[in-house]
């Protein structure tokens, strides 16, 4: 065994990892952001607003910021979208606002719309004015499980109307999956946590961290104590391989490895293999893989299983993976780990094919060494703790259109519920959504 | 090959391109340089007289930018040279010698007496210079001093002092315009009526070109405070393009030398202006912006075009749009045209769409059988071209031209003949056409 196979902390030299951490796209200065804002059309009923989950009015900001104008700009992407900052730096723009921007049509370089959205909301995030305020109180109360994207969207509206918020989290910081999920180099310098901060800074919001909904609180009890509920709890689950080997050391869940990672302080400290195979199609596979690569893994595959356009993570997401080093390979789905003294040593996988739409494995195999596997194969949301009152749906909460569960005084949205896209700004819409639904519910309920 | 020589009021250059007076033409440094990169001539800047006026200490210039820090319009409060008379003439003197193919003219501004003005053409005709400008035009700082456009606002003074050059010097005299003026024929007729040989125009338009919103100050701020400024620059030209035009075919000016002046910065502004009747151009914000090679685009350019057109000489083109120009009430109303969509090329942004419907006719769909679709109705359209105005793609939309048949918008059907508001029947002033 070679001195670098194996999981090993300070694989780079220590002045590497904050290179290797920083910003994925540097903020655009104000000359660049002028200079981007005059290619936007201002166009008459815009596809990109259309395209935004959050009905961002996205040629209204942009001109705002062509005019000099870029707290005002900040102000229309928060009315629609109060996580305006961290979508900014995590939407799949590529296939939301910007793959319908006429200039795509056009000539194939849309509008960089996440990128002005970054300057508009960090120009407004620097002088930490908070640009909303909370209505008179109404005297009610809701209680919000899970302080994530869909959590806080929700909080933050509910506030406006002059509701009174608590908050639970489980985990021992807010943010959700901003806070532990999210590559770091899409949020540094501790955005997640500075965005919670500009979030409650409207007033009459609380948050307990630390409480989960089935341990140290019922479904029952909050709808008793509170005149209405929110979930927002995401997928707290993920799914196995069910192959054998799955046990063996250096088998890992990956997003328990980001969650690690997020929350490391000194990332020269934190382990990582030589070769890693990472299983799964998603955003999750890329993020580890990339991670893994920038944390100084020598070797990093990452195998899906169907073919490369079925791919979860968007075609911008794989070339990410690919120019930091990262190998992509398709058609293969894993049949066993092998290991040696309850280690990971390698992967046996099996080449697939696809006949009308059935994907069954050929027979032909393939061996991959490898020291730690990733899976990233997808969450799962866990009903335990809603103890039976809500309906569920392909495994995940049933919701209306208003994002009403199946009881009364219950909404949900975010990861939780059935249906979704999985994104922040989707989780920030069913937040907001829920939100006008509560209030109208709590202003017209006698 | 086409010939780019000229000869404007007997004075020859190697092509039409002069920089005009102002900070490129102040030295023999920066005139050598000019030549060098291969400009045909220059109006030196103007010369007043001793003592040398000052300039101020801060900000001389103030901008107008696009997006990209294009400048689009530039404004200044500089006064004429600030360097003694003499330094000048022999400056003028030696690079006149080590250029003789070049075009040197020399621009004066002087108080409005006779003697002041014989005085200081006696002295420039030393110096073997072609010719001379009077400067009627600069708005700022001088006018107040009772020179400069204060000249040029008043006919009757141009007129006089024309008529002194013209009796104290051999050599020909050009009146620059200022276009700070309500009617910029009335100043060109008393240069003509003067016995000028030419008129040069524009010189800059009166201007405060931003306030600066901490301070309350103008800009260019000079302690806290501004004064009007001189516009020029690319955002001009339309002004320019329109007063050379003015005079071109006015009937007491016409024929009159015109040296166009006013936001030239490619060899196609330039043949905009000499096909309005402009004999030669000169040059200023575009070589403060780029320096003087941009010369050397305009010379090819309009070889290039002139080939392709081919014009084997200056005069083969210059004042033929003139005849093109003309009042209102001589436009053909029988010329209908209506705005066409290419749909191939349409990006879909809906511009055309929502201008027309909020600002203007109401003629072109946001959506056709459920989807989003812009198309001009023939009904509806009156032809304007504000679509066609504000739409980010070239060539997509286009005004086509309605030859035969009936005008869906009017119900009318489209006359072969041509017929203007001089015979229309909603003039109360019309002339009955001789039928
Ligand atoms: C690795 C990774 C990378 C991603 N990258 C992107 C990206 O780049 N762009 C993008 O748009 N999306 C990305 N996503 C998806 C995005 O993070 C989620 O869609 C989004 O966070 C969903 O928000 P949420 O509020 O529904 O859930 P979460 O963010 O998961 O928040 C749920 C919260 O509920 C709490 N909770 C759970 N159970 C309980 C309980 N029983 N009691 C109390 N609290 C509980 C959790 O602690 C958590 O704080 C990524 C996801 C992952 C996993
Ligand atoms: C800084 C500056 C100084 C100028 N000084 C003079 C001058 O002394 N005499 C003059 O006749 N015109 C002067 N002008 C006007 C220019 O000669 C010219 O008429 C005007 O700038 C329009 O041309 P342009 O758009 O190419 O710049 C000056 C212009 C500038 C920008
Ligand atoms: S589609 Fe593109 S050009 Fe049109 S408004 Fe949106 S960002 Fe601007």
């Amino acid at each position: 065994m070679a001195a670098d196979d194996g999981i090993k902390a300070g694989r780079l030299p220590p002045e590497q990892y904050a290179k290797n951490f920083a910003d994925l796209h540097a903020p655009l200065s104000r000359h660049e952001a002028a200079v981007e804002a005059d290619r936007c059309y201002f166009c008459y009923d815009a596809p990109c607003i259309t395209a935004c989950p959050t009905g961002i009015d996205i040629p209204m900001f942009i001109r705002q910021i062509a005019a000099g104008n870029p707290k005002g700009s900040a102000k229309t992407i928060l009315d629609a979208n109060i996580m305006g900052g961290m979508c900014a730096r995590v939407c799949p723009t590529e296939t939301l606002c910007e793959q319908a921007c006429v200039r795509e049509a056009a000539e194939g370089k849309p509008v960089k719309i996440g990128q002005l959205q970054r300057f508009a909301t960090d120009a407004l995030m620097a002088v930490g004015t908070q640009p909303f305020k909370c209505a008179a109180t109404t005297g009610k109360r809701v209680a919000i499980v899970g302080a994530g994207p869909a959590g806080l969207a929700c909080a933050h509206r509910l506030a406006m109307h002059g509701h009174d918020v608590t908050m639970f989290d489980a985990r021992p910081k807010s943010a959700g999956l901003n806070e532990y999920g999210i590559a770091a180099y899409k949020a540094v310098d501790n955005f997640a946590q500075r965005e919670v901060d500009f979030i409650l800074g409207i007033g009459g919001i609380k948050i307990e961290t630390g409480k989960a909904l089935g341990r140290d609180l019922t479904l029952d009890a909050l709808t008793k104590d509170y005149d209405a509920v929110f979930l927002g709890m995401g997928l707290p689950g993920v799914n196995g391989l069910g192959v054998p080997g799955e046990d063996l050391k250096g088998v890992e869940d990956a997003i328990r490895f980001i969650a690690e990672l997020r929350q490391t302080k000194d990332l020269a400290k934190l382990s990582v293999g030589r070769r890693i195979v990472v299983i799964g199609g998603g955003m999750t596979a890329i993020d580890v893989a990339v991670q893994s690569k920038l944390l100084g893994a020598e070797d990093v595959t990452i195998l899906y299983r169907r073919g490369i356009e079925h791919m979860k993570a968007s075609v911008y997401e794989q070339d990410l993976a690919q120019t930091k080093g990262v190998r992509i390979k398709h058609g293969l789905q894993p049949k066993a780990i092998i290991g040696e003294a309850g280690h990971v040593t390698a992967i046996e996988c099996e080449y697939t094919s696809e006949k009308l739409g059935k994907l069954a494995g050929t027979g032909e195999t393939l061996r991959i060494e490898a020291d730690m596997v990733f899976k990233a194969i997808g969450q799962t949301f866990d009903g335990d703790p809603l103890g039976g009152l809500v309906a569920l749906g392909s495994g995940r909460i049933k919701v209306d259109a208003e994002r009403r569960t199946s009881a009364v005084k219950i909404w949900a949205g975010g990861d939780c519920i059935a249906g979704g896209k999985d994104l922040t700004v989707s989780a920030v819409e069913d937040g907001k959504q829920a939100a006008e639904s509560i209030n109208r519910f709590l202003t017209t309920a006698v | 090959m086409a010939d780019l020589r000229s000869t404007f009021v007997g004075i020859k250059s190697p092509n039409p391109f002069w920089l005009a007076s102002a900070p490129p033409t102040d030295k023999e440094y920066n005139v050598v340089r000019a030549f060098k990169a291969g400009w045909g001539g220059v109006v030196w800047k103007t010369l007043g007289e001793d003592p040398n006026i000052v300039n101020v200490n801060g900000p001389r210039y103030g901008y107008v930018h696009g997006p990209d820090r294009r400048l689009i319009g530039l404004n200044n409060i500089e006064l004429i040279t600030d360097r003694p008379l003499q330094v000048n003439l022999d400056e003028i003197t030696a690079v006149k010698k080590a250029w003789p193919d070049r075009a040197m003219v020399v621009s004066l501004m002087v108080p409005c007496e006779e003697k002041n003005w014989a005085g200081i053409l006696k002295r420039v005709e030393t110096t073997g210079c072609d010719g001379v400008e009077l400067n009627f035009g600069c708005p700022h700082g001088m006018s107040e001093r009772g020179m400069g456009s204060a000249v040029g606002q008043v006919p009757e003074y141009i007129e006089m002092v024309a008529r002194w050059c013209k009796a104290h010097t051999r050599m020909p005299v050009i009146v620059k315009l200022t276009p700070n003026i309500t009617d910029v024929r009335h100043p060109a007729r008393a240069a003509k009526k003067g016995g000028a040989d030419a008129v040069s125009l524009i010189n800059t338009v009166s201007s405060i070109v931003s306030v600066d919103l901490d301070t309350f100050s103008p800009n260019p701020s000079i302690d806290g405070k501004g004064s009007h400024g001189g516009y020029c620059g690319p955002a001009v030209k339309p002004i320019a393009l329109n007063m050379v035009a003015e005079i071109a075919r006015d009937a007491e000016t016409r024929g009159f030398p015109i040296s166009g002046i006013g936001g030239i910065t490619t060899w196609r502004d330039a043949a905009e202006f000499m096909t309005l009747g402009a004999g030669n151009v000169q040059v200023c914000t575009a070589a403060m912006t780029y320096g003087f090679k941009v010369v050397q685009e305009m010379i090819s350019g309009l070889e290039n075009w002139m080939d392709e057109k081919s014009h084997a000489t200056l005069g083969d083109f210059v004042g033929r749009a003139v005849p093109n120009v003309t009042d209102w009430q001589y436009l053909n109303l029988n010329f209908v045209t209506k705005a066409k969509i290419n749909q191939d090329l349409c990006i879909k942004c809906g511009r055309c769409h929502i201008v027309c419907e909020d600002t203007s006719h109401q003629a072109i769909t946001s959506i056709v059988n459920g989807k989003r679709q812009f198309e001009v109705i023939d009904a509806e359209c009156v032809g304007c071209n504000l679509c066609v105005s504000v739409c980010p793609v070239e060539d997509c939309i286009d005004m086509v031209e309605m030859a035969t048949g009936v005008d869906p918008r009017t119900q009318r059907p489209i006359s072969p003949g041509k017929s203007n508001w001089t015979a229309h029947p909603n003039n109360p002033g019309r002339k009955v056409a001789a039928e």
